[in-house]
């Protein structure tokens, strides 16, 4: 993945709780093998409305999301990172996220903010009295401002998640530095593997 | 110094190595894979010349897309087609085991694992898919990785980790008559709300845990993660060993008693501290229904729909006029005359032999009411060939169910099996999210009990309202 140290641009305010990622991509997309051209299926659903926050011509180019609680909860799909990148977004604001969503967030360099709430609804108001306003993004010193405006707050980031960003490490490059103790792991375990269970067929071997 | 939790247990057997200010690297005995989130794992790593580091501890299945309408019928939508023909390529050209369409040992991933005693306590299991705490019912750390790491764990049998917090639910007493398994854990995810098990690891213990079937379990350990957790675990015990033994990947005989000695060792040890803890008393549980499109927004089936002014929060108050307005629902409307228009018993939840079983129980001798389609999904070719010796693919087909190919189905309908818009389905799945089952579909999550008598009498109902 790319490093990414400082995210600058516009944010759009979408003020919806528990959008979990069914949302964020509808089932139907996910039949596909690549891993581009998600962005079209970004919010598929809600985006036939045109009232849709995303559908507002003052917020189109924004590239930072600000959500409610609990954004990128249920199925594990690693689409919902997908097409919020492909669609251009680069970060998501939000009190609160699902486990697995954040976890697959930073493996793809989607800056993951987590603010309180009332940090939320402020950040929220901002953008939305004035699109134009630039919010700030800085993932090395950990925190996030509205320049021109006092607005400043810091947030927190797992430190290893931080130090992937700021250099876009591969992860399983990371870990293969580590390939003689996962060598000596196995050598001492004796949990079963699937050996001579199947036949090449995928049939169970009589025992 | 306190004794240790089973997550604990597990967690410590598997570090490969904790280097100092890095994640954890943990070892993964078991890794399941499907067509929906592995091709973009496997194309990198051929991208990036590596290949799969245990073929032998990897084993995959067709099942999210599959059509459900009989094998011989092609698959044909030309999007599906070629994810699960690319299932079949990578897992050739990578050396791994897979179970394609129509394959005898095919089904949902989460069914398949278990029934075939490839699930063992003490394991750690991970899969491409947020439902894997299913198999968290052994005594086994279980839980759903994104497809960046699925292509770390093909290409080094582990995982980086930050150990997760851990949390004890107890449902304390025994199960009222006409409570599920599915009940329970409606219960607590209703109890948690859909954020309440983050970042944690959650134990369900207490007797009515324990009194339920393997069955029964893999319910409640399955709806982990819709209360947030990480994974959903249960202490080996009795139930577990006789459910494994005889399983085709088990050891038999004396090496099966002397595995099971090991396993019998995957419990907390008594004075084990959690860092939360909950109590629910099971005589307070009830037979539920979702009303919304989170599943923590459970009412009871003898309840009414609520009303946005039940709740003080003001974005609560907001999520459940959004709610009401999308499911098409009236607050004060009681749950028992809401009409549905499909039924769907399947899904990694609840499409095992015993919720087929309930559910043919229920439908016996009754049709499914007029207007209404009824789906019956098993969860895998094992547990369809077993309800046909039993007879029960019979008493569906006589009640006016549709009995079908094993598959994910209808749970999220990216095969054929969808809700239209504005229809209304009973469902015994895990998610009730917006358009989950098909766009604009309204989903209400049930037990298989539930289910079946709400097909027969085309509005939510339980076993006693038709006679059963
Ligand atoms: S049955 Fe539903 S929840 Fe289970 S694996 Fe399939 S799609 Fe996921």
């Amino acid at each position: 993945m790319k490093p990414v140290r400082v995210i600058e641009g516009r944010a759009v305010p979408l003020e919806r709780s528990d959008v979990d990622t069914d949302q964020i991509i509808p089932s139907d997309w996910l039949k596909r093998v690549e891993r581009t051209g998600f962005g079209r299926g970004l919010f598929s659903e809600w985006r036939d409305d045109p009232g849709f926050i995303l559908n507002d011509q003052r917020y189109v180019g924004a590239n930072i999301l600000v959500a409610g609680p609990r954004f990128g909860t249920g199925s594990s799909r690693e689409h919902a990172v997908w097409a919020l990148m492909d669609y251009g977004f680069a970060a998501i604001v939000a009190p609160s996220f699902g486990d697995i969503f954040r976890n697959n967030s930073s493996k793809q360099g989607l800056v993951i903010v987590h603010l309180a709430q009332e940090d939320v609804d402020e950040l929220t108001r901002i953008v939305k009295e004035d699109s134009t306003r630039l919010v700030l993004i800085d993932v090395d010193q950990m925190v996030v401002e509205v320049p021109e405006t006092d607005w400043q707050r810091s947030f927190a980031l797992d430190p290893l998640i931080r130090e992937r960003l700021l250099n876009g490490w591969d992860d399983i490059g990371l870990t293969m530095r580590r390939e003689a103790s996962i060598t000596a792991y196995e050598a001492r375990s004796d949990a079963p593997t699937l050996e001579g269970v199947f036949d090449d067929a995928g049939h169970v071997v009589a025992h | 110094m306190a004794g240790q939790t089973l997550f604990e247990k597990i967690w410590n057997q598997h570090v490969v190595a904790s280097p100092d200010g890095e994640a954890t690297i943990l070892y993964i005995d078991l890794h399941l894979v499907h067509e929906v989130t592995s091709p973009q794992a496997f194309d990198g790593l051929r991208l990036n010349g590596r290949r799969v580091r245990r073929p032998d501890r990897t084993l995959a299945t067709a099942d999210h897309n599959v059509p459900t309408d009989p094998i011989t019928t092609p698959v044909n939508d030309p999007v599906s087609r070629r994810q699960l023909e690319a299932l079949e390529e990578n897992c050739h050209e990578f050396g791994i085991t897979v179970f394609p369409r129509g394959h005898e040992n095919q089904g949902i991933v989460h069914i398949i694992g278990p029934e075939l005693g490839v699930t063992q306590p003490g394991m750690t299991i991970v899969c491409g898919d947020s439902h894997t705490s299913t198999h968290g019912a052994f005594g086994a750390l279980a839980f759903g990785i994104g497809t960046s790491e699925v292509e770390h764990v093909l290409a080094t049998q582990t995982l980086p980790q930050q150990k997760a917090k851990t949390m004890a639910v107890t449902v304390n007493g025994k199960a009222p008559r006409g409570v599920s398994a599915k009940d329970i854990v409606l219960a607590i995810v209703g109890r948690l709300g859909t954020g309440g098990g983050a970042g944690h690891v959650i134990e369900y213990r207490g007797e009515a845990i324990t009194d339920l079937s393997m069955e029964g379990r893999m319910t409640v350990c399955n709806m982990s993660i819709e209360a947030g957790a990480r994974a959903g675990l249960i202490a080996v015990d009795d139930t577990t060993i006789a459910y494994l033994r005889g399983r085709p990947s088990v050891p038999e005989g004396d090496a099966f008693d002397e595995r099971a000695l090991h396993w019998r060792s995957f419990t907390s040890d008594e004075d084990a501290v959690f860092d939360a803890e909950i109590v629910l008393e099971a005589s307070e549980i009830v037979p539920y229904v979702t009303w919304g499109t989170n599943p923590a927004q459970v009412v009871a089936l003898d309840g009414v729909v609520p009303s946005p002014d039940q709740f003080e929060d003001p974005d609560e108050r907001n999520s459940t006029e959004r709610s009401l307005a999308y499911m098409g629902l009236t607050p004060g409307e009681p749950i028992r005359s809401i009409p549905v228009d499909v039924v769907f018993i399947g899904s990694c939840t609840n499409s095992r032999i015993e919720d087929l079983r309930a559910a043919a129980a229920v439908a016996q001798g009754h049709l499914v009411a007029a207007g209404v389609r009824a789906l019956v999904v098993p969860g895998s070719h094992r547990v369809k060939r077993q309800a046909e010796e039993e007879g029960l693919d019979q008493i569906f087909l006589a009640a006016g169910f549709e009995w079908r190919e094993p598959g994910c189905s209808m749970c999220l309908g990216m095969n054929p099996d969808q809700l239209g818009a504005g229809q209304r389905s009973a469902s015994t799945s895990n998610r009730n999210f917006e358009g989950r089952q098909g766009r604009g579909g309204r989903t209400h999550l049930v037990s298989p009990v539930v289910a079946a008598a709400t097909a027969v009498l085309g509005h939510f109902a339980s076993p006693e309202d038709v006679g059963a």
